[in-house]
């Protein structure tokens, strides 16, 4: 399958000839796949977010290329705009973009700008708000008058009303809590697999990206220090640690327990799966 | 983008213009200004000058930055300069061509105001560049208590201006950050008519001023918290004392002035 998204050496320097200057990502190789569903983690400063903010052309390389389907996204001004609605961005705490007097126009900010207009849009906007549950009620109110919850869900209708074929999130989940977590997760899921789009997360929580990504990409110092599956990347334990990352919770806590001479499993990720053996054993014989 | 505007930037330093009080350094200003304004020769202005650059080099200010400070001022300098060239008549005739005349009292007035103008923004940027906003507030607070008595709420001005400078890089930030994201739903601010781009600020300044006001909300409990209630019986960390070195800037200050009004009387 031919990738949809591609970056080659890919490499940006911020405030380039003065006295700040700071190399933020250096020759980054990368290619995204429709359907697939990747995790970007890395800490404070690797380069994440100044990575992501090239897929859809907010920032330009140094040196470098991003390439959608083939072709540089640069290669002039209409392409980068055009671009800009294939690869929806959301970005960090997404309801502080809120403007519009009704979610509804809010929603439709974005394919407006995309040259959308009557029934077409209106299905649009619907659309989009039905992947992130909202219902017509809500349409009409006042962003201004939501919970934070509803509020993050408005902003990332916003974003996928454009129905971009790559859906880029940055923290999507930050600041929520449990059931506003997994609600998000859970729309984020449903747009992907309706769009078959490919889908970037950055997240900070491993459970989470353990828990939904098929891919990791892990960054560290402005380049990508391991590309795989969870389970590729969470046997690396001790190079994440000093990365300043951690493995999740439940895959601390069974190395722990192994460590204290139990017969459990080492490749868990995940407390869903982690119960499923857990269970299975009692099963076949008491643990 | 946004990032590059610098107003009155700090440059955190140890020299001595960094270590005089805050008050001192606003009082000086003042003195600077007023030895400025009485100023009317080339030797009198030499003497500000010498002061400014001496106080420059001593601050450790790069005059790359003082000069990038003045950038922002040139179209008011320029038109400045040329209303004086040709609207100020004396002296000999220069020129004379169609409806333009220059005098030779024209150039020199000219001269002057530019100067002026020029030395007037450099000092106050070398104020701004040397004390911190914190230090500056404080001891703009101090300066002027003693107008408490007339009721004037100076704490809460000099509290408020103190705000106001700390939240213009998180505002710019934060400004930086809508734009970003406006433009990832596909805002576009750069082309249209004049019409089309004012409309297109409206998604960056509402939630611009949402910010803002959730912002002011968050801090003003914050501080409440903190049981801040104004001025009354509030002490400080950083006591402001004057010490010999601001002795020492009050008395260079002083023969500054006295220089400048000792050539005025003799006509110079």
């Amino acid at each position: 399958m031919q990738p949809i998204l591609e970056v080659k050496d890919l490499t940006h320097v911020y405030s380039a000839g003065t006295p700040f200057e700071h190399i933020a990502i250096e020759q980054i190789n990368l290619s995204f796949r429709p359907g697939e569903l990747v995790g970007i983690i890395g800490h404070t400063g690797s380069g994440k977010s100044t990575l992501i903010q090239h897929l859809n052309g907010l920032l330009k390389p140094s040196s470098g290329q991003v390439l959608f389907k083939g072709e540089d996204i640069w290669k002039d001004k209409k392409f980068t705009h055009f671009i800009r609605g294939k690869v929806g961005l959301v970005f960090q705490y997404p309801e502080y973009q809120l403007f519009e007097e009704s979610c509804f126009k809010d929603i439709a900010f974005g394919p407006k700008n995309q040259g959308i207009s009557g029934d077409e849009l209106n299905a649009r906007v619907r659309r989009a708000a039905g992947f992130v549950g909202l219902g017509e009620e809500l349409l009409q109110k006042s962003p201004f008058d939501l919970s934070g919850g509803q509020k993050r869900r408005v902003a990332i209708a916003g974003v996928i009303a454009m129905e971009p074929d790559v859906l880029i999130l940055d923290e999507p989940t930050a600041g929520l809590d449990a059931a506003g977590r997994d609600g998000i997760l859970e729309n984020i899921r449903a747009y992907q697999k309706a769009q078959n789009a490919a889908v970037i997360m950055v997240s900070h929580s491993m459970e989470e990206v353990a828990e939904l990504c098929d891919r990791l990409i892990v960054m560290n110092r402005g380049s990508v220090a391991m590309d795989g599956s969870p389970a590729q990347v969470f046997t690396r334990a001790q190079e994440l640690t000093r990365m300043g990352l951690s493995v999740p919770q439940v895959t601390t806590v069974f190395r722990l327990l192994r460590e204290r001479g139990l017969a459990l499993p080492a490749d868990v990720y995940t407390v869903r799966y982690a119960l499923a053996r857990l269970l299975e054993g009692k099963e076949g014989r008491p643990c | 983008m946004l990032k590059d505007i610098t107003l009155g930037q700090f440059f955190p330093g140890k020299t001595p213009v960094h270590r005089l009080d805050p008050r001192t350094k606003l009082l000086l200003l003042i003195v600077y200004i007023v030895a400025l304004f009485l100023a009317r020769s080339y030797l009198s202005y030499g003497l500000v000058l010498l002061f400014l650059v001496g106080a420059t080099l001593l601050g450790r200010i790069p005059f790359k930055s003082m000069t990038k400070g003045l950038k922002p001022m040139l179209i008011f300098i320029l038109f400045t300069a040329l209303l004086n060239l040709f609207y100020t008549k004396g002296g000999t005739l220069l020129l004379d061509w169609w409806i333009f005349e220059i005098w030779s009292e024209g150039v020199k007035t000219a001269f002057f105001m530019v100067l002026r103008i020029m030395m007037l923004v450099s000092g106050t940027f070398l104020l701004t560049y040397t004390t911190s906003p914190i230090a500056l507030t404080d001891g703009l607070e101090r300066l002027l208590s003693p107008l408490k008595k007339l009721r004037v709420p100076v704490h809460e001005l000099a509290m408020m201006m103190s705000i106001a400078l700390r939240f213009i890089p998180t505002l710019i930030e934060e400004t930086d950050k809508i734009i970003s994201a406006q433009k990832a739903r596909g805002a576009d601010f750069e082309t249209g008519s004049l019409m089309r781009r004012a409309k297109a600020l409206i998604p960056i300044l509402v939630p611009l001023f949402v910010s803002a006001f959730r912002r002011a909300d968050e801090l003003a409990t914050a501080m409440e918290c903190r049981c801040y209630h104004g001025g009354e019986g509030r002490t400080r960390l950083k006591v402001l004392r004057f010490a010999t070195i601001d002795l020492i800037a009050f008395l260079v200050g002083a023969l500054l002035l006295a220089g400048v009004i000792v050539l005025r009387h003799f006509g110079l």
